[in-house]
């Protein structure tokens, strides 16, 4: 684990973050839009880890912070998923563009 | 090149072209496969960050709970978006390649410039037991399971509410 520098895992968690922006901001479909955010997550969940190994691998504050972004992700991603289907059910559509108004 | 850096650079390439073909594709069940194929890299890293229960989580949560959901999702909405057709949005590429770039290169900048504060200190062999009576310790992070648990029921209520279909009801 000492071989590789913490910088490389931020790098990393960096590329993945920047690829989940571009399909958060260009995906028409809003479940692609949803895989977007989740990508964005798991970025995050990777710095989380990486820092608590290299910074203070002794505490467990980074893991406990890790595993509550983890939950808050499965959370997100169910009400995302129901929101979803419950305008695809009302519009036949789940292209986020075309649920423009704000009220059914 | 040690093996674990060679291990490092495999499953970065992974994780960053299974990433790219989850944004990219057109088909949206293979955007959702490859997007499990993302998670498990993740998961191997954590491996090698000396978490493997965080990567075990990885797998249960991510691949067995919201990839699945994801998969269903895509699954009873399949209809309207056939896999025909752009599934961006061509206006918003040039935009987004370059907020995305943007954030990427900040990011490099501020990595590169920050001096870390590394420890050298090994993971503890108990480290688990001690994240589990942590977790469950009211002079530690009892207020976060708490938070976490009550989140989770709001939202599995919360998603019911929505999804109902009331029409039918």
């Amino acid at each position: 684990m000492t071989d590789i520098p913490l910088d490389w895992y931020l790098w990393l968690s960096a590329a993945l973050f920047c690829i989940g922006v571009y399909g958060v901001l260009a995906r028409k479909n809003a479940v692609a839009i949803l895989m977007g955010v989740e990508l964005m997550l798991n970025a995050v969940i990777v710095n989380l880890v990486a820092f608590w190994r290299y910074l203070t691998p002794t505490g467990s504050a980074g893991m406990v912070w890790a595993l509550v972004v983890l939950a808050v992700a499965a959370a997100e991603a169910a009400v995302g998923l129901a929101l979803i289907i419950s305008i695809y059910r009302r519009r036949q559509s789940v292209v986020a563009e075309e649920v423009n108004m704000m009220k059914f | 090149m040690t093996f674990p850096q060679l291990i490092f650079w495999v499953t970065a390439a992974v994780i960053l072209a299974s990433a790219l073909q989850v944004v990219t594709t057109r088909n949206i069940v293979h955007a959702a496969l490859w997007l499990i194929v993302t998670f498990f890299g993740v998961a191997v890293l954590f491996v090698l960050l000396d978490a493997g229960f965080l990567a075990a989580v990885q797998v249960v949560v991510y691949i067995g709970a919201i990839a699945i959901l994801i998969i269903f999702a895509v699954m009873l909405t399949r209809r309207v978006m056939q896999d025909t057709g752009s599934q961006t949005n061509r206006h918003l590429i040039a935009p987004a390649v370059l907020i995305g770039g943007v954030l990427f290169v900040a990011l490099l900048f501020v990595f590169s410039r920050t001096r870390w504060p590394l420890s050298s200190a090994a993971v503890p062999p108990d480290s688990l037991q001690i994240l589990g009576l942590e977790l469950t310790s009211p002079d530690f992070y009892m207020t976060a399971l708490v938070t976490v648990g009550v989140l989770l029921a709001a939202a599995m209520v919360g998603s019911i509410a929505i999804a109902r279909d009331e029409e039918k009801d």
